[in-house]
Parts: structure tokens; sequence; C-alpha cells
């Protein structure tokens, strides 16, 4: 009975090092202030059951207290002893999971750039050079790097059982590291209200081996389709679609916007420059010759979704 | 434009809050017509500067508006019951749970909240008025002329649909292009105007109208609380002003300070809309506090324990009350130093806080508890309070948040903290201030039915929610499959907010069975209480108070019960002046509630013509002379010995 109910609270269900120092983190907090509850309640309880007036006698005058510095001081300074050791344990952990979860820091992370647009999950992997729809599939027991923006209203990405979420936003690029160390299928799910079509915007996560991982991107490259500029355009506009497999990315054409992300991850500026090879280097050149295009093209969107919405 | 886009159509249920809404102001006119109540209503009520009736009409509004608002809760709840279900539909559901969220904060909790200080602070401290009643007259009309403007929304139109929030680029005109937006832009700033406005009287009102002898240190906590909320008001309000100005030029007139092109920035909307959206909280939860403390210390016949620290604390945490905004995007990538930061100030809120909880328990310690309504919800009010209050701790751990952020345990967290500290905290309020407004008590037999009622159905209705939320249902989703297994616990929850709302009824028909049955008040202090406004009869006459109090203590009215000194000066009464009533802060509503609505639909010249209106209406304003009248001191004589039987 217990166990199950732990399961389908996925939060408390990791699967990966990122949920589980977050699970370890909430449930700590958990008997930390289940502490504070007892003794708040404790307090409660006797000093109603004891003072209430039934109890007393008719002509009893409760006393004059002005307070009492000894015992104000004594729930001022304990609390703050409870907020100083959250607050270390609050700023270990959101250091930790904002980088390469510990142990994995010498493997090459997987990048993965994840873009919603219109109520479904772009993701592309420069590394293979695929790119899917509302579903990904990452190897077990290796860092995934996910790069995320947005092509139009704020989202959430969200893997509960492999980590915390992270904004995708349309003016700049967000990271997220995740690692998922148990193969399976994990829901993932946009969390940031983003209009009609919001609770429709779910995505499966495959966790594989890294040798099903491979055969699994042969397939969709011997399967798909390429990913003309065309075709993407046609996608970002459709409102609500399924699965989809190319074999080329968008990254080409439509490429990320400027990465800001960097001054806030002391972290993972190391994986960064390592890994900062080809990908990067087309998305910033592509980002250079063609400003005014990319300009363009985002206009264009923002025209062909309001005329959408506006039906 | 067309007519259809003008109304709303489409929506039976829409059409059937058309025909009542007529149905119900042609009764409305009709009723007042056949009464002959039309020149009661204007020279009483729509044209009072009376802080006592503005208070009655922010309470009455507040009333209207938590019926609003909490139908707009049960339609949500009844599309979540169960999977899939075909109640609502996207769009309709996105509009409830934006139009929900606004009003029970901004048209329900604060009115409410106003509404009491109104009545209270100036009889608190012994003053015959607001330092500015004219003020005050256009601050209430201010705010009604906004909740009315953003009520329509829902017939003429079309609601906001992109949160209370309304984050950027979502709320932008490219993704939410119907008229929805512009209502919430105008309507919060024409209403926020109002708020500020109230702001400034009462700070003025608390610092500079004070009975002799009330010295800072000795003023009820209430008063205490709401100085507090109000210099919160004088700072955060103005950012309030000024995003939603830049909102309603971005909506109405095309610039781009939010848009995803042309170098618009989401996030300083995000950060805009926080800065004020947090001390906001404070704002709605810090009177509740006075109200629970002057009230728990009336029913346990005791001073409040720890009134320094109390007021310390009070201070302290409206400070912090700034310093903790970006907790609501901790996930928008600002890093872990960032978000560290503002973790560290969130979770030291909780240390004034908790000083407060522990204040108020050692002021049960050694007294005499009677249990009657209003200490019912003081007492319920801490229990619930410190659970909602440690889960905010919780929330504040920024790596933790990153897996609670944006899902059913931040809604239930947040209701943790509103229902038992601003919503108890005003019910307890009306029901405590109740004989001092009208000069009867409510019934409490059925007080306390509704108070369980309502105390159950809400943890009923928002217990399931914290583990929806681990769970990972997010919040804002009009639907979800029956595998998500989030079916069970939504039924729940429910089933509670069905009970939490027949609690409310039963409150409301307790209104209705008072004033047919209660007794009516004698001597004008039915608690045996121990601050000033328990001094003059209930109701209170228009001066307030016939001979000003001189105050030799804290508690100052229970201090000359206890010990058998004098309040009020020996000898004859001597006459009073008032300010005369005046229509100008209605007629300015009236006005500022068009100017706002042809914005909204950008017709400009008939939005210029109002904006004229507004600035002729400052004008004659500024080249008026009243002077107000005098009561004489024949007539207060005569309205005390009617009152309270006294010998001239």
């Amino acid at each position: 009975m217990l166990l199950s109910g732990c399961n389908s609270m996925v939060v408390l269900n990791p699967k990966g090092p990122v949920a589980k120092t977050q699970s370890d983190t909430i449930i700590f907090s958990i008997l930390m202030m289940a502490f504070v509850l007892l003794v708040v309640y404790i307090l409660f309880v006797f000093m109603l059951t004891k003072y209430r007036s039934s109890k007393t006698s008719d002509d009893y005058e409760p006393p004059h207290m002005e307070g009492n510095k000894w015992l104000e001081l004594i729930w001022t300074v304990i609390p703050i002893i409870i907020v100083a050791i959250l607050s270390v344990v609050t700023v270990r952990t959101t250091n930790a999971v904002e980088k390469v979860p510990a142990g994995y820091e010498t493997q090459k992370p997987l990048v993965i750039y994840a873009a919603s647009s219109n109520w479904k999950w772009h993701f592309s992997y420069p590394e293979e050079n695929i790119e899917t729809v509302n579903y990904v599939n990452i190897p077990t027991n290796r860092p995934v790097e996910f790069r995320l923006y947005s092509y139009g209203p704020i989202t959430s990405f969200w893997v509960p059982q492999l980590g915390g979420q992270k904004y995708a936003m349309s003016d700049m690029v967000t990271k997220l590291n995740l690692v998922a160390e148990h193969e399976g299928s994990f829901m993932g799910k946009n969390s940031n209200f983003s209009g009609k079509g919001f609770a429709q915007m779910e995505f499966e996560v495959l966790a594989q081996t890294p040798a099903e991982y491979s055969k699994w991107v042969k397939d969709v490259k011997d399967t798909a389709p390429k990913l003309t500029e065309q075709e993407f355009n046609k996608l970002l506009k459709t409102e609500i679609v399924g699965r989809k497999s190319f074999t080329s990315t968008h990254l080409g054409f439509a490429p990320a916007p400027m990465d800001m992300s960097e001054h806030g991850h002391s972290g993972d500026s190391k994986s960064e420059s390592t890994d900062s090879s080809k990908p990067m280097d087309h998305s910033d050149m592509s980002n250079m010759d063609h400003s005014n295009m990319s300009d363009m093209d985002m206009k264009d969107m923002n025209d062909s979704s309001s005329m959408e919405s506006g039906h | 434009m067309k007519w259809d886009e003008f109304f709303v159509t489409g929506e039976p249920m829409i059409y059937g809050a058309m025909v009542s809404i007529v149905l119900v102001s042609i009764a409305i006119l009709v009723g007042l017509t056949y009464f002959k109540k039309w020149g009661y209503l204007w020279r009483e009520w729509l044209t009072t500067v009376d802080h006592k009736r503005i208070g009655v009409m922010y309470i009455l509004s507040a009333l209207i508006m938590l019926f609003r608002g909490g139908v707009d809760a049960l339609l949500m709840r009844t599309q979540l019951a169960v999977p899939e279900s075909g109640f609502l539909d996207s769009q309709h559901y996105n509009e409830i749970f934006t139009t929900h969220g606004v009003i029970m904060i901004l048209f329900m909790a604060m009115p409410f909240v106003i509404g009491l200080m109104n009545v209270v602070v100036p009889l608190q401290i012994g003053a015959r008025d607001v330092a500015f009643p004219r003020l005050n007259a256009v601050s209430f009309w201010l705010f009604f002329a906004g909740a009315m403007l953003f009520n329509i929304s829902f017939v003429i139109g079309g609601s906001p649909d992109a949160g209370w929030s309304a984050y950027f680029p979502l709320a932008s005109l490219e993704f939410s292009p119907t008229v929805g937006n512009n209502f919430y832009s105008l309507a919060l700033q024409i209403s926020g105007i109002g708020t500020l406005m109230t702001g400034v009287n009462f700070i003025v009102t608390i610092l500079k109208m004070r009975a002799p002898g009330m010295k800072l240190m000795r003023m009820p906590m209430f008063t205490w609380s709401v100085l507090i909320t109000n210099v919160i008001i004088l700072f955060a309000f103005p950012v309030l002003t000024v995003a939603l100005a830049l909102m309603m030029f971005d909506r109405v007139f095309g610039s781009q300070f939010f848009t995803m092109a042309n170098g618009g920035m989401d996030m300083l909307w995000a950060n805009l809309f926080w800065v004020w959206g947090h001390p906001e909280v404070y704002i709605v939860i810090l009177p509740a506090f006075g109200i629970f403390s002057d009230i728990i210390s009336t029913f346990s016949k005791k001073n409040l324990y720890g009134y320094k620290s109390m007021v310390f604390s009070m201070v302290i945490i409206s400070l912090l009350s700034f310093l903790v905004w970006a907790h609501h995007f901790y996930t928008m990538g600002a890093g872990a130093m960032v978000n560290g930061f503002f973790s560290i100030t969130t979770m030291l809120i909780a240390v004034p806080t908790g000083v407060k909880i522990f204040n108020w328990l050692f002021t049960l310690r050694k007294g005499k508890i009677t249990f009657t309504s209003p200490m019912l919800y003081a007492m319920a009010f801490i229990p619930i309070f410190t659970f909602g209050g440690v889960t905010g701790v919780m929330l504040a751990m920024a790596s933790a948040d990153y897996q609670y952020h944006n899902t059913m345990f931040l809604v239930a967290h947040f209701h943790y903290v509103l229902i038992p500290g601003t919503v108890f905290g005003v019910l307890a309020g009306l029901h405590y201030w109740f004989p001092k407004i009208f000069g009867f008590r409510l019934n409490e037999r059925r007080a306390k039915t509704a108070f369980w009622l309502i105390v159950v159905g809400f943890n009923v209705a928002f217990m399931p929610l914290f583990f929806l939320g681990l769970q990972g249902m997010t919040r804002r989703m009009y639907t979800y499959s029956a595998d998500t297994g989030f079916g069970p616990l939504n039924m729940i929850a429910t089933i509670g907010a069905f009970v939490l709302a027949i609690g409310f009824v039963v409150l409301c028909y307790n209104f209705y069975y008072s004033f047919r049955h209660s007794p009516r008040d004698e001597h004008g202090d039915p608690w045996d209480a121990r601050t000033l406004e328990w001094s003059i009869p209930s109701p209170v006459p228009v001066y307030n108070f016939a001979k000003v109090p001189h105050v030799e203590s804290q508690d100052a009215f229970w201090h000359a019960k206890k010990h058998n000194v004098p309040l009020f000066k020996e000898g004859p009464y001597e006459e009073i002046h008032m300010p005369s009533n005046s229509g100008q802060p209605f007629i300015l509503g009236v006005i500022m509630f068009f100017a706002g609505f042809f914005l909204v639909f950008s017709w400009f010249i008939p939005a210029l013509i109002a904006g004229i209106g507004v600035v002729i209406m400052l004008a004659v304003r500024s080249f008026e002379r009243d002077h107000g009248y005098h009561i004489s001191a024949k007539e207060i004589a005569a309205t005390e010995q009617k009152l309270r039987g006294d010998s001239v």
C-alpha cells in the first residue's frame, strides 16, 4: 500500500541523480517542518484545553503579562537556526542540481535542444543530426544537457522523475542537466500555462541503454524524412500534433536564440567549452549571417500565430 | 467591430448569466423606484464621505465578489472532478481561473481588508474620521469602477485568459488577441489608483489623528498592522501602476515592451508583476494578523503577549516582503547564486511569522478563553496557517521548488495561507465588529455551523492538492487523462469545495437571520472588549466620539473599565465639525469606468472625451469652496442620550 502510494508520487520516485537530490531535499525539509508543526500543535492543544473559560472559576482574573525577553528570544533564535540549516542545504543542493551531476562530469553530455511551440515540443539532436516532436529518447547513465527555448509563450520543461523543471523563453536559452540511471518511459510535460492547448503539452521521455539508443538513432536516420524549413514552418503553425521524427534539425535555418544563461552557470562553463565544437559553431554562424532573416522569421511566425488564434 | 465580437456568444452558461444580470438589474431599478429609495440611496450611501459607510460598501462589494470568485472556483472544481470532463472547454476554463485569481485577490481580499480598515481604524485611534474623507470616497468609487469593469468582461468582449499573473508574451496581443487582457490592465489600473490613495489616507490618519495620549506603542495591533500595510501599499502599488501602464501601451497602442520580437522583454513583466505581487500577499495578510491579535487578546481576557515583538516582526515582514519576489520564478534560469539569495530571504520570513505564532499561543496561556465565532476563526487560523507556512518554507528551497513549481502543491500552499490567513481573518473581523457596525450580533449558532462547514470543507478541498502536486499534476490544466491517476484525489477536493461553498451560504443566511431575530445591542460592548471602538454606542453615530477620549495605556478601554478611570473628560459637549457629502467621487468613478471601457475597445474619441471629463471633475474640485458643516452641541447631547441614555 505505502509503496504504491510512493510510486504514484513521481516527485518522490526519482530515476536519476538530479531528481534524487531533490527528492532527498524534499524529504529532509518535510522532517524538519514536521518537527516545527509538532511543537506548535502540542502547545496549541495544551493552551486550548487548559485555559478555556469553562475550566476556570467565575472570579478568575487572567494576569497582565507583558511578554518575556528570554522566551521571545528562544522562539526567534531556534527558527533562525532551522532556517540556517535549511539555507545551507538549499544552497548546496541548488548548486548541485544546476551542474552536471556528480560522477558524470567527465562524460561529454548529450546536447538536446528542446523548443516549445504552439503546444508541442521539438527536440533537436545536433550530435546525431536528428529531430523529434513530442517524444525524446535518451541513453541511460550519460548526462543530457537540455537547451530550452520557446517559439511563443513561456513554457516550463519538466520531467519529474529525472529532475525539476526550467523555463523555456523566446529570447534566451536556459539549460537543464539531467541523467537517467534507470531505463524506462517517463512522463514529461510543460508545467507553465501557455494557452489553449496547455493541458495537452505532454511528451514521453524514453531512457534506453546506450546500445538501444544507438539503434533507435540509426532507425530514425534510415526511415525518417528530412526536416525542411518549409516543413518546419508548417509544423510551427499546426496547433496539436502527434509524434514525428526527422533526419535533420531546425537549428540550421531557425537557430536557438542567443545563449544568455552563461553567467549564471559557473558550474557548466567547463562542459560548455569542451563540446562547443560543431553544433554551436554552426548555430552561431547562422545567427550572424542571417541576422536579418531570422528576425523576419520571427516576425512571420508571430503574424501567423496571431492570425490563428484570431479565428 | 461586429456585435458578436462585442457580446460573448455561443456559451449557454454565459447566456444564462446575461439574462440573470439583466433581470437582477431590472429588479433593483424597479424595487428602488417602487419603494421610493432613490433619494435615500443617493443621500445616504452614494454620496457619503463617512468612513463607516464607505467601509460597509467595501465589505458588501467584497462579499459579492467572494461569491463571484467562489462560483468560478466551483466551476473549476466541477470540471476537474473527473478525468476528461467535458463540462468546460479549455478557453472557458482559462478565463475562469484567471478571473478567479484576480477577483479573489484584488476585488475580494483587498476591499474586504480595506473595508474593515475603514470601519475600525478611526474608531480604534479615537478619531472622528479619516484624514481625507472625500479622497476616501474617491478611493472606494475607483475600486468599484475597476471591479465592475473587470466583471462585465465575461459578457462583453470576453474575460482575460492568461492567468492572474498575465505573463508575457502569452498576455500580449499576439497570443491573446481578444480584449480580455485590456480589461485586465484597465480595471486593475483604475482600482489600483484607488488603493494607492487609501494607502496615503490611512498613513496620514494613523500618524496625525490619534487621540491624545495614544502613543504609537499604545495603538491596538490591528491599527499597527494597517499602518504597516499601508506603507507597503505606498511602495508596492506604484510598481503595479507602471507595469499595467506598459501593458496597456503594448496591447492598446502597439508598443513593444514585453513582446517576443523588437527588443521586448517578457521577463521584465514577470519581475515588475512580482515586485508588486509578493508584497501584495502581505498587504492582505498583515491586517488579518492584526485582527487575530485583537480577537485572541479579547477572548482570552488578556493583553497581547509580546506586544513589542509583534510590532517589530510585522515591520521585518514588510521589509522582507520586498526582497523575495524572484522566488516566483526560480526556474527562469537565474542561476544558483541568485536563487540561493532569494531562498534565504524567503525562508527568513518564517522567523518573524513564527514569533507571532508563539506570541499568540502565549496570549492564550493563563487566559480565560471563550469560543465565540470570531475566536473560532482565530483558533482555526493558527494550526492551518502554520501548516501553510511550513509548506511555504519547503517551497522556498530553490532546488526543491524546481519540482513543486507550477504544480498543485503550490496551489495548495497558497490557499493554505490565504484562506486561513486572509479569509478567516476578515470573517473573524466581520463577526467581531458586526455589532459595532450594525448594532446587533450575528447569531452564534448559525455562525458556528458555517464555521465548521468552512473549516472542514476547506481542508478536504485543499489537502489533496499537496499530494496531486507530488504526483505531477500541474496547475491550470483544464483536463487530464484517467491514466494519470489524478482522478480520485480531485474528486475528493471537489467535494470539499462544495462543502466550503455551503458554509459560505450558511454564513450569508446568518446575516438575514440575525437581522430578523438578533436582540439589539444595548451598551456598545457586547464582547467585554479592550479597545476604544467599544467605548462608544453601536451603531456608531456619524461623529464617532462625542468627546475625544484620553488614552493612558494600551487597551485603553479595558484600562478604563478595570481601574474605573474616565475615558472621556467631564463637561458639556462641544460642537463638531464634519465634512459634507459629495456626489463628485461617485461621478468620477462612473467617468473612470467609461474611460476604461472605451480604451478597452480602443474607441479613442469617446475615451478622450471621458478623459477630459476626469480632468474637469478634478478642476471642479480644486475650485470648490466647501468647509463642511457643524453638528451643534445640543444635537450631540440628544443623540448621545438616545443611544446610551446619558444624562447631559
